[in-house]
């Protein structure tokens, strides 16, 4: 009766670890829980305000008005023929996703150590959780990024989209991973030293302004000095935000190469996200 | 049979201790350098055992030490240990919420522990909203949950609330609705901390007896952590005695349970300056059950001897002018009952000169609790010496009625009597 090979064994507990130990039909096990935490997060979110939703569109909607106020009408930054507000509008609603994706899982381990200390269930479906509910708020931001592009269609602005528009489930996606990447990277950083916790904030200010949000590449190539330029072209994000307005607004420019690169670096800092993850969601809870 | 369902080996655990700061990122780098030489992580050679109360030279602690154990299916194993032994520790990692230093857990089945109940509870969300969530977080599938939520609620006790937002809840109904979610969890290892210490009296029965559907009806794997040696010795088919992160004893409830109580002793003696009286005869010196502590654990039906030495023999005629009492008092610093020479029928007065007096009793009648025992002797009817709190024992809840049920002593009272019912 006694037959024992290893491979009976459910599954193992030790402290040794797989570079990348990702787990998917667990995680496929716990679909119900990503949903509940989806669920959560979008019912919860709303609770006892008055504006309730509103308040997704009044914040990109006042951003836009200032970075058009100072960028456009005091800096003077070009935007070609497409009204500046709506070219600040458009940069906005993609930027914000990503960085609601990042700041929101970049605390995943120090925000969730209560539940994480006590029970066990695949850790990264919480930041996962965090991207999905993010895009509903993407999706009405994107909804009143569309009822001002009808608004400027029918005064008669020079706007219009172009056949790249079918790439846009892709950059979707590209935000998605490189915001949970870059956040489960610095969430797991984060467990034992407190230090980069200070960084996010204000680091995500500054990736914003280097990601060429408020300004175009071709802008940025003119006008900046010849040493920041690299920094700004080689950014995925800006390539992310380049591409998202090119295919909304058709301004700025688009390669595949440069379309390409992105896409493999999304993926890339995904993947290292989820090894760093992985390594350290079995032993944080002994020093967060 | 002989199936072995869960499987430890070797299991260690370390900790450092202190605060995480500068220091740390030194060792850090330390550990690291090591690492990618390919050699042993130097600091694994430092830990010390694990004493919560004895200060140490080093930072780092070894909360588990080689831990090996196998569990069947079916089985029901019991975790005892003092506060710090590594109780949790131990089942934090068998509930994978963190990953052991060394060594392997193996397991045939899946693991749900019921560690805490209520964490991921959402307060914005209403009752029957987080009982999905809950359910959720602890593995169930939503099909599941909606085939038992009629059960989880009725057992919970909160269908009026289920509709309203947990944060308008009391703490209690709070406890309730976690607890009956992981009630209805059906894994094939359950894993129970110290959860049935929730609720009110009328919740906490409740609780129990579902604790032991769980395992004696339905055949469930059981890992059950308590201090509560009632539902050890009622519940459980085997235990663990943890000390200091070691393992000290596997073995039947009642030998575990034995061993434990005894390890449990401090060592303070028993004190002798609280006193009354002319001292013309005085007590020197006590010995309970062969010891001479002054914290003596017991378990309640269990015996206890006490010796007591006089300063000096005492001549028959003497002898005859003595009466001793001993006057134990519960928590509360009421007398609960007094024992006395005088009380005794049978007692016999030596025709020699004694020194010692001795009083033993078969089976302690009383209910779970810290009782302190003040000495009253006299000579002549006059007092001669009063020791108050001499000693305490803590009586320690056992399956006293053999029925798993025992009455909590500020409710029902000190006193456990063997009592026949009948019905006609």
């Amino acid at each position: 009766m006694k037959i024992q090979n290893d491979n009976q064994w459910l599954y193992t507990i030790s402290s040794k670890h797989k570079l990348f130990a990702l787990n998917f039909k667990e995680i496929w096990r716990y679909r119900d829980l990503l949903a509940m935490f989806v669920k959560r997060d979008v019912v919860t979110l709303y609770k006892q305000t008055i504006l309730g939703p509103l308040w997704y569109l009044i914040q990109p909607l006042f951003t836009s008005v200032i970075f058009t106020l100072v960028f456009n009408n005091l800096g003077n930054i070009s935007t070609g023929s497409i009204p500046p507000f709506l070219f600040n509008l458009a940069s906005i609603t993609a930027w914000n996703y990503f960085k609601e994706c990042l700041t929101g899982t970049s605390n995943t381990f120090t925000k969730n150590q209560a539940i994480f200390g006590k029970v066990y269930f695949p850790r990264v479906i919480m930041p996962m959780s965090v991207t999905i509910s993010n895009l509903l708020k993407f999706g009405i931001q994107l909804l009143i990024f569309l009822g001002f592009y009808l608004y400027y269609f029918i005064v008669g602005s020079s706007v219009e989209m172009n056949l790249n528009i079918l790439l846009f489930p892709v950059y979707v996606i590209m935000m998605a991973l490189l915001g949970l990447g870059l956040g489960m990277i610095i969430s797991s950083m984060t467990t034992k030293y407190r230090d980069l916790h200070v960084l996010v904030g204000f680091g995500v200010q500054l990736l914003m302004y280097l990601s060429a949000v408020p300004y175009s590449v071709a802008e940025a190539r003119l006008k900046f000095p010849e040493f920041v330029v690299p920094f700004v072209e080689y950014s995925p994000l800006t390539q992310i935000i380049e591409g998202f307005r090119y295919m909304l607004l058709n301004s700025g420019d688009f390669s595949w190469m440069s379309f390409t690169y992105t896409l493999v670096s999304s993926f890339v800092i995904f993947l290292l996200g989820l090894i760093i993850f992985n390594k350290t969601e079995k032993k944080f809870i002994d020093t967060v | 049979m002989n199936d072995i369902i869960l499987k430890v080996e070797n299991i260690s655990k370390q900790y450092r201790l202190g605060l995480i700061g500068t220091g740390t990122l030194r060792h850090d780098l330390n550990r690291w350098w090591y690492k990618i030489r390919g050699k042993e992580d130097p600091f694994l050679q430092v830990g010390e055992v694990n004493d919560r109360s004895v200060k140490g030279e080093s930072d780092y602690v070894w909360a588990l030490q080689d831990i090996n154990f196998e569990v069947e299916k079916g089985e029901v194993l019991g975790i005892v240990g003092k506060n710090g032994a590594g109780k949790s520790t131990l089942l934090k990692i068998l509930s994978r919420v963190t990953a052991p230093t060394q060594g392997e857990v193996k397991t045939k089945g899946d693991i749900a522990s019921l560690l805490e109940v209520g964490t991921g509870f959402h307060p914005e969300m209403t009752g029957r909203e987080n009982i999905f969530l809950n359910g959720a977080i602890l593995g169930m599938t939503k099909k599941e949950i909606k085939q038992k939520l009629e059960q989880i609620i009725a057992f919970s006790g909160c269908a009026r609330y289920i509709d309203t937002p947990v944060k308008r809840y009391s703490i209690g109904m709070r406890v309730r609705l976690a607890f009956s979610v992981a009630a209805f969890l059906e894994p094939d290892i359950l894993v129970v901390d110290e959860v049935l210490a929730v609720g009110d009296a009328e919740f906490q029965k409740k609780a129990i007896g579902k604790m032991q559907d769980i395992s004696q009806g339905e055949g469930r794997t059981v890992l059950f952590v308590s201090h509560d040696m009632t539902s050890i010795e009622a519940l459980c088919s085997r235990v663990i005695v943890l000390q200091n992160g070691k393992i000290a004893l596997i073995d039947t409830p009642q030998k575990a349970i034995e061993f434990y109580l005894k390890s449990d002793q401090t060592d303070d003696e028993i004190n002798y300056v609280n006193v009354r009286g002319d001292k013309q005869f005085y007590i020197k010196k006590i010995t309970i059950n062969g010891g001479h502590n002054r914290n003596n654990i017991v378990k309640s039906g269990s015996s206890i001897k006490m010796k007591f030495e006089l300063n000096k023999g005492l001549l028959p005629e003497e002898l005859k002018k003595i009466a001793f009492y001993l006057i134990i008092k519960n928590e509360l610093q009421s007398p609960v009952l007094t024992l006395s020479n005088m009380y005794d029928s049978s007692f016999e007065y030596s025709k020699i000169a004694t020194r010692y007096l001795e009083c033993e009793i078969k089976g302690i009648n009383l209910t779970e609790g810290r009782y302190s025992v003040t000495t009253w002797l006299t000579f002549n009817n006059a007092l001669s010496n009063q020791i108050n709190d001499a000693f305490v024992f803590e009586v320690i809840q056992t399956d006293f009625y053999k029925t798993g049920k025992m009455p909590s002593p500020r409710e029902h009272g000190y006193m456990l009597l063997n009592q026949n019912w009948s019905c006609s």
